[in-house]
């Protein structure tokens, strides 16, 4: 077995998620690094879209803006961001992935401020797209390293919507129903969400990491699968696809 | 076949409520009559209307106004205006930040803007956050409602629609929603939860095409992103584009025409003018000069020289495309974006 980094094994692990003929919407970056991957092993059919309105190119290499034109190179349909948000909204989008710079127990994300509204501390980009694809988007996940700042309950601001408050906030509030935050993926775990409570919880634990670490860095009092099985390491033919076709130029991976 | 009997619950004779869950600042009349009155009166006659920047700049951009930029961010948006509306010193500026990254970058460096529509701002994607971009909004210099890509897009296809809002289904239960103008109001066939989104009519857009003729007509190669829409919604529109071609050659291919003549104010022919932004099919982003921007903007002086480089000591964009390499660099970009780079 080869090594690997913390974002090879992220995105290998993203990748699996992704099934075949189903629908993603990806930005830049890790999750776009994934849905190639997927595409190049067990979902040769997934059909990825972005957001600007590129739908199935063959990525010649990685975008740099989800808006370049390397997001609908020989692609299906170049179209508009209004009809890739009607797609999702729809219902025919499956998968998309988010970041941001907090997450609480419940899925939701913090991509807009730090501190108060009129004179943030810290001001970020914004939902950009983000809350109508955690809207809108069957599942939602997540590539990010996980520490105690990122992951906490003392969440700033709701760009996105994870579950709300819990079970059912998100169909009260008017959202569609049946969707929402799936699988988080970070450096240490691979997090899902409980049924009943539809708080954070502990699913996978990457091969080296201890359920300390884990709680270390979290901000939050985190649940835990009935069944926490060890997450399957990337197999060389996934570590030599990542490396010589996803991410030649090691733009991503590079960062782990 | 007979017809299906569908059964849907009609709210109509019940007592509707909204909700006004949005509690920040709308910039804009959303009403859909102001609108119709203002179209009634835009000239329709299919005239030359081949101009210069600096003309269309000084002509339908005025102190106050709300301004939209086309394209995305780093993708096909109109530089060559973004940079005149600079030099022309343009004030108090409204701004729809649209997927807004290296256009608000621009104008926020020439102070040009009070007040933003927010769903995408500040940053430059993975590049990084800018810093003056920022500082005008973590300083309060500029007022800001939020939306989202999605429903700061249907807010100008309410407009394009001729509409005074649209209703959707993201933003519901978030802090944006909080943080913006929208109602909340339950459909009036199933009684289901919308949020509604006032139509954005902005007084003035600017969109760089690929070919357009001298009336206007023109025709966009790659995504639209909301260009169609925005092209609709705003009362005066400029527009850049990277040829000007034959009418006939419009007529050869109407089903390409995205914007059509009746629409359009100004036409201006500015080879290069998304640079340094990408332009499909024609030339990749200038990563390189991007980078120099988020670079100069940590140091005062480096941004002062940098801008009078780029922007205040130039007369127009050919001069802005020599201070950064002049052709022998659009040629690099060319084959970048057409990867003849690779061999």
């Amino acid at each position: 077995m080869s090594s690997y980094n913390g974002m090879e094994l992220m995105i290998c692990l993203a990748s699996r998620y992704l099934e075949d003929d189903g629908t993603v919407v990806v930005g830049t970056g890790a999750p776009c690094a994934a849905a190639m991957l997927a595409q190049k092993t067990r979902a040769p059919k997934l059909m990825i879209m972005f957001e600007a309105g590129g739908v199935g190119p063959l990525l010649p290499s990685m975008p740099i803006s989800v808006g370049d034109s390397r997001t609908y190179y020989k692609g299906l349909v170049s179209t508009s961001m209004p009809e890739i948000m009607e797609t999702c909204q729809r219902g025919m989008v499956d998968y998309t992935f988010l970041g941001g710079a907090q997450i609480d127990m419940y899925g939701n994300i913090n991509s807009t401020h730090i501190g108060d509204y009129e004179t943030p501390k810290v001001r970020f980009p914004g939902s950009g797209g983000a809350n109508d694809l955690a809207s809108l988007c069957w599942r939602t996940m997540m590539i990010t390293p996980q520490d105690k700042n990122r992951f906490t309950n003392d969440i700033n601001f709701i760009t996105s919507p994870g579950y709300l408050t819990g079970k059912g906030a998100r169909e009260k509030a008017g959202l569609p129903p049946g969707c929402g935050p799936y699988k988080i993926i970070t450096d240490l775990a691979v997090l899902g969400f409980d049924e009943e409570t539809c708080r954070m919880q502990v699913e996978l634990i990457h091969p080296g990491v201890t359920r300390e670490q884990i709680i270390e860095n979290t901000g939050f009092e985190l649940l835990w699968a009935d069944e926490v099985l060890e997450s399957a390491p990337p197999s060389d033919v996934e570590l030599e696809i990542l490396r010589n076709e996803v991410d030649p130029r090691r733009y991503i991976i590079g960062r782990g | 076949m007979a017809n299906k009997k569908v059964d849907f619950h009609v709210t109509g004779d019940q007592d509707v409520t909204y909700k006004k869950v949005g509690k920040r600042r709308l910039f804009t009349n959303p009403d859909a009559d102001e609108a119709r009155e203002f179209f009634h009166a835009k000239s329709r006659r299919m005239v030359d209307k081949t101009t210069t920047v600096k003309e269309a700049v000084s002509k339908y951009i005025h102190d106050g106004d709300y301004f939209a930029a086309g394209g995305f961010g780093s993708n096909r948006i109109p530089a060559a205006v973004l940079h005149e509306m600079v030099r022309q010193k343009k004030k108090n500026l409204g701004f729809s930040g649209h997927t807004s990254t290296h256009d608000m970058q621009i104008l926020i460096a020439g102070n040009c803007l009070d007040r933003c529509d927010a769903a995408y701002i500040v940053g430059l994607e993975a590049r990084g956050l800018s810093k003056i971009s920022r500082k005008g909004f973590e300083s309060g210099a500029i007022e800001a409602t939020e939306w989202s890509n999605a429903t700061l897009a249907w807010r100008y296809k309410a407009a394009a629609m001729g509409l005074s809002f649209l209703p959707a289904r993201s933003t519901l239960g978030t802090d944006t929603i909080e943080y913006s103008a929208s109602v909340e109001m339950p459909c009036p066939f199933t009684g289901k939860k919308y949020a509604a989104v006032p139509a954005l009519y902005p007084d003035v857009a600017a969109i760089h095409v690929h070919r357009s003729d001298i009336y206007g007509n023109c025709q966009i190669q790659g995504i639209a992103v909301s260009d169609l829409d925005l092209a609709r919604a705003a009362k005066r529109l400029i527009i850049t584009t990277e040829q000007i071609i034959h009418n006939e050659d419009i007529r050869r291919a109407p089903h390409s025409t995205v914007i059509p003549y009746y629409l359009v104010d100004a036409v201006i022919e500015v080879p290069y003018g998304a640079y340094p932004s990408n332009m499909a099919y024609e030339y990749f982003t200038d990563e390189d000069h991007l980078m120099e921007w988020l670079k100069a903007e940590k140091d005062e002086e480096e941004l002062k020289k940098f801008l009078d480089k780029n922007i205040y000591n130039c007369e127009n964009h050919w001069d802005y495309l020599e201070a950064n390499g002049g052709m022998e660099r659009m040629n690099q970009l060319r084959t970048q974006e057409n990867l003849t780079d690779r061999r």
